[in-house]
């Protein structure tokens, strides 16, 4: 069985390459290459895999989920300038998919035995979204 | 990885099948059958699928795809009348299951050359034509 917790966050980044010229960025992410950067606001959705526990009837305690998403993403993340205030950013381009990916890296640890991650999908917009699932 | 982009359009269509009795579209497709049509604003949901470039962060450049959806889906039936203006239909039926197949044709015939730095995977489309009608094309 699958279940998803839906959070919020709100982040600015600036999608640019050092090592490339102003044309060269603006070809490869568009507005989102401005220097000084703009934001968003980010919808995650965190999927996760597993059977219900006999006993409790639940998958994963949706509390303690919420505990984890607080602490793996919201604190780091919630209105942040990720590019300066939160790593990887300071090297890696935050698009949306390196986000989800990051996003993947810090939550994948945190399930274990019956339960896994299954999908992290994220919006930047409500018109632009990715899923990962690892790979 | 998949990414998916989101567009809108807005079109009028009836639903008739010219080799079908009056009757037998009445009964088949019932409002969508009254003969000066109606109209819908469609979203349309278009999935890539493909392996992160390192070194752009990203798995499709946006601006072709977005390019490439324009060219071939906004352009050819935004604001116009499915049946009378847009390409593709004639006697086929402008069903959303129909539409899709369309922009999935159309799509996948404009595809490579939009993506001149390499194609990823058209992975689906999905077209809500209303938010209670959904149809998803792999």
């Amino acid at each position: 069985m699958f279940i998803t917790r839906r959070v919020e966050f709100s982040a600015s980044h600036v999608c640019r390459k050092q090592d490339l010229d102003e044309a060269a960025n603006r070809a490869l992410y568009g507005a989102a290459a401005n220097p000084n950067g703009h934001g968003h606001n980010y919808w995650l959705e965190v999927t996760l895999e597993g059977d219900p526990d006999p006993v409790t009837g639940m998958v994963f305690d949706l509390k303690e989920l919420k505990d984890i998403l607080n602490r793996e993403v919201i604190e780091a993340m919630d209105h942040r300038f990720l590019n300066y205030e939160v790593p990887p950013f300071d090297r890696v381009v935050p698009t949306v998919e390196n986000v989800a990916v990051e996003i993947w890296r810090r939550l994948a640890p945190r399930f274990s035995g019956n339960v896994k991650l299954a999908r992290v999908r994220l919006y930047e917009t409500e018109d632009l979204f990715v899923d990962y699932s690892g790979e | 990885m998949t990414l998916t982009r989101r567009y809108r359009f807005s079109a009028s269509h009836r639903l008739h099948a010219p080799s079908l009795a009056a009757s037998e579209n009445a009964r088949i497709y019932g409002k969508c059958n009254n003969p000066y049509g109606h109209g819908h604003d469609y979203v349309l949901e278009v999935s890539v699928r493909g392996p992160l470039d390192e070194a752009t962060g990203r798995i499709v450049d946006l601006d072709s795809l977005d390019g490439l959806v324009r060219a071939e889906v906004l352009d050819a039936f935004d604001h116009r009348n499915l049946n009378l203006d847009a390409p593709g239909f004639g006697d086929v039926v402008p069903t959303t299951e129909n539409l899709a197949i369309e922009i999935r044709r159309r799509l996948a015939t404009a595809w490579d050359r939009a993506f001149p730095a390499g194609a990823p995977e058209l992975d689906r489309i999905r077209i809500q034509e209303t938010k209670r009608n959904i149809f998803e094309l792999a």
